[in-house]
């Protein structure tokens, strides 16, 4: 299990860039970051190397960030690594309420995925053989 | 014993000769010297010398913000301007200022009313009166502060704005009262522990006197945890004095009117008929003794009752309940009336959001549109899109219920909301920009 860093962002000019930049002060390094974005406003989703600090410094700049506790499971990088995964959970029956992917330089991915239960995903997915960090 | 203890504690049938002495002294006072009371009297033919009982004031026509505002800028004065020593005006932002002129006896009961405040809260020689309302023409700042003087207190005229300064000097003067709007009052607070203080532990704070805008209980208490300390209402305007028209005691309940100086009467808005006590409507204020600029039965638009019965504290002046808001900043959405404070009651249900808020009033295809901004308080887990729109819709529903009237729920980032160092900017009109 991983701690994400969730930034409630408003659709306006320059957000991002103020989010970024104070990550950057903090010293903090980003493996991967997504937008889920609505009309109004975005969440943004971060996996870095420090998020306690990361959490810190965005609060201490008056943003509203959380962590949250999601999967990161290793998948070897080649066509079909994901769905084989998708599979398992399917055979699982453990429903997925958002996920993303990101590669690292020793060829395998990394899917990051937010499930109701993360303990008991990790533990069922450990258990069917895969590396969940 | 504190200064004005026997004042304050005085039976109410004799507090009720003062008033009626006073305001026989005043009804003659407008009639003779004031043009525009001298015409109202003679049209609606009240007789100002036929006063023999204070119900007859009811027989008394109606005084309004646009008959002081007709008669700005000297008009309304009842002495002339040699005896006059100061002057203050509304704000006039919705049009021509109001002006209320202050003898020398008029300023003394101006800080002896604020001071009553104080002295509630056991104030005086031992205090440090830490004023942060805007000093000038606003009554706030020069109000609280010939209070703070008046009541014996070490009085710091801050004036508003340069918050980080602010925060210095409450802690190297040990102020122990603050006097400045409850908004401001957050804001500090929030500015302080930002700063990486405890206001409980690096101020000595012990009381806030906070007016010049409505605040929720909820508001109240979260001051009070914040800073450690008891706040008490203060309620007045310009038209009649300033602030100190009434003020709460420690029983934080009501807010005991200045009735040696402040006549008041709460009518039915729309038939200006008198409501007996205990009944919601509008507070009407005739000045007792006030000489520059003397009042008679004054449309406040403040919507209060008289609280029924004698406050546990043991002072006779009757109490107006905190204020439910004003006849004219209803707002009046697709037909239907809303108080901001039915807005902040169904606010404070929700842990989830702070209690900062703005409404934003837009048109579309006609429609008006009511958005209610909110901003999320730290532990709220919002990790899922689905959690916002949750909320807001849980919000949504139950303002439904409360007001009747769909409004919009907008979740906005923190501080993205302006504190203001003045009143709060609760309301955005945008209507006129018609799309």
């Amino acid at each position: 299990m991983l701690d994400q860093v969730t930034v409630f962002l408003e659709n306006d000019k320059g957000r991002l860039l103020a989010l970024t930049q104070t990550l950057a002060d903090a010293g903090v390094n980003m493996q991967a970051l997504t937008i889920a974005e609505t009309a109004d406003y975005g969440l943004v989703r971060i996996v870095c190397d420090k998020p306690a600090a990361a959490v810190d410094a965005l609060r201490a700049a008056d943003f509203r960030a959380i962590t949250a506790k999601v999967l990161a499971v290793e998948v070897p990088n080649r066509p079909g690594g994901l769905a084989e995964l998708l599979r398992t959970f399917q055979e699982l029956d453990l429903n997925i309420e958002y996920g993303y992917c990101f590669s690292s330089a020793e060829g395998t991915a990394i899917d990051v995925l937010k499930v109701r239960d993360p303990e008991l995903a990790s533990a069922a997915l450990a258990k069917a053989g895969y590396t969940v960090l | 014993m504190t200064r004005q203890q026997d004042i304050v504690t005085m039976p109410h049938d004799q507090l009720e000769a003062i008033q009626l002495e006073g305001i026989k002294k005043t009804v003659i006072a407008c009639y003779e010297n004031v043009p525009f009371y001298h015409e109202l009297f003679s049209n609606v033919g009240f007789d100002p010398y036929a006063v023999e009982s204070l119900d007859d004031l009811a027989k008394a026509p109606f005084t309004t913000k646009q008959d002081l505002r007709d008669n700005y800028p000297l008009k309304m004065f009842a002495v002339p301007k040699k005896d006059v020593r100061e002057i203050h005006m509304s704000s006039g932002t919705t049009g021509i200022a109001t002006v209320g002129g202050y003898t020398e006896h008029d300023l003394k009961i101006w800080g002896d009313c604020f001071a009553r405040g104080i002295e509630y809260a056991d104030g005086g020689e031992d205090d440090v009166c830490h004023v942060c309302y805007g000093y000038g023409l606003f009554t706030g700042g020069l109000g609280a502060h010939y209070g703070g003087v008046a009541a014996g207190c070490m009085t710091i005229p801050m004036s508003a704005g340069n918050t980080e300064r602010q925060i210095r000097v409450m802690r190297d003067m040990g102020s122990t009262i603050l006097c400045c709007t409850p908004s401001y009052a957050m804001y500090l607070a929030d500015t302080a522990i930002a700063m990486g203080l405890d206001p409980k532990k690096d101020f000595h704070l012990r009381v806030g006197i906070h007016g010049a805008e409505a605040f929720s209980d909820n508001f109240r208490s979260e001051l009070e945890k914040k800073l450690g300390y008891k706040v008490l209402d203060v309620y007045g305007l310009t038209e009649t004095m300033g602030p100190g028209v009434a003020i709460e005691c420690m029983e934080q309940n009501g807010l005991h009117l200045a009735e040696d100086h402040f006549y008041a009467e709460i009518i039915d808005p729309e038939t200006g008929e008198v409501l007996p006590d205990g009944e919601w409507g509008e507070l009407v204020i005739t000045t007792v003794d006030r000489e520059a600029t003397p009042v008679v039965r004054y449309r406040t638009r403040d919507i209060t009752r008289i609280i029924p019965g004698q406050c546990a504290c043991g002072r006779t002046h009757r109490r107006i309940d905190r204020l439910h808001g004003r006849t004219d900043d209803m707002l009046i959405i697709r037909g239907v009336n809303v108080f901001p404070s039915q807005i902040e009651d169904v606010m404070k249900t929700f842990p989830q959001i702070s209690s900062w808020y703005q409404i934003e009033l837009t048109r579309k295809n006609h429609l008006d549109v009511v958005t209610l901004k909110v901003e999320p308080n730290p532990d709220f887990d919002f990790d899922e899109v689905r959690a916002i729109e949750q909320l807001q819709r849980d919000i949504q529903g139950r303002l439904k219920t409360a007001l009747s009237v769909g409004l919009r729920v907008r979740i906005v980032e923190p501080k993205s909301i302006p504190r203001s160092e003045g009143k709060a900017v609760r309301v955005v009109d945008l209507r006129g920009d018609d799309q």
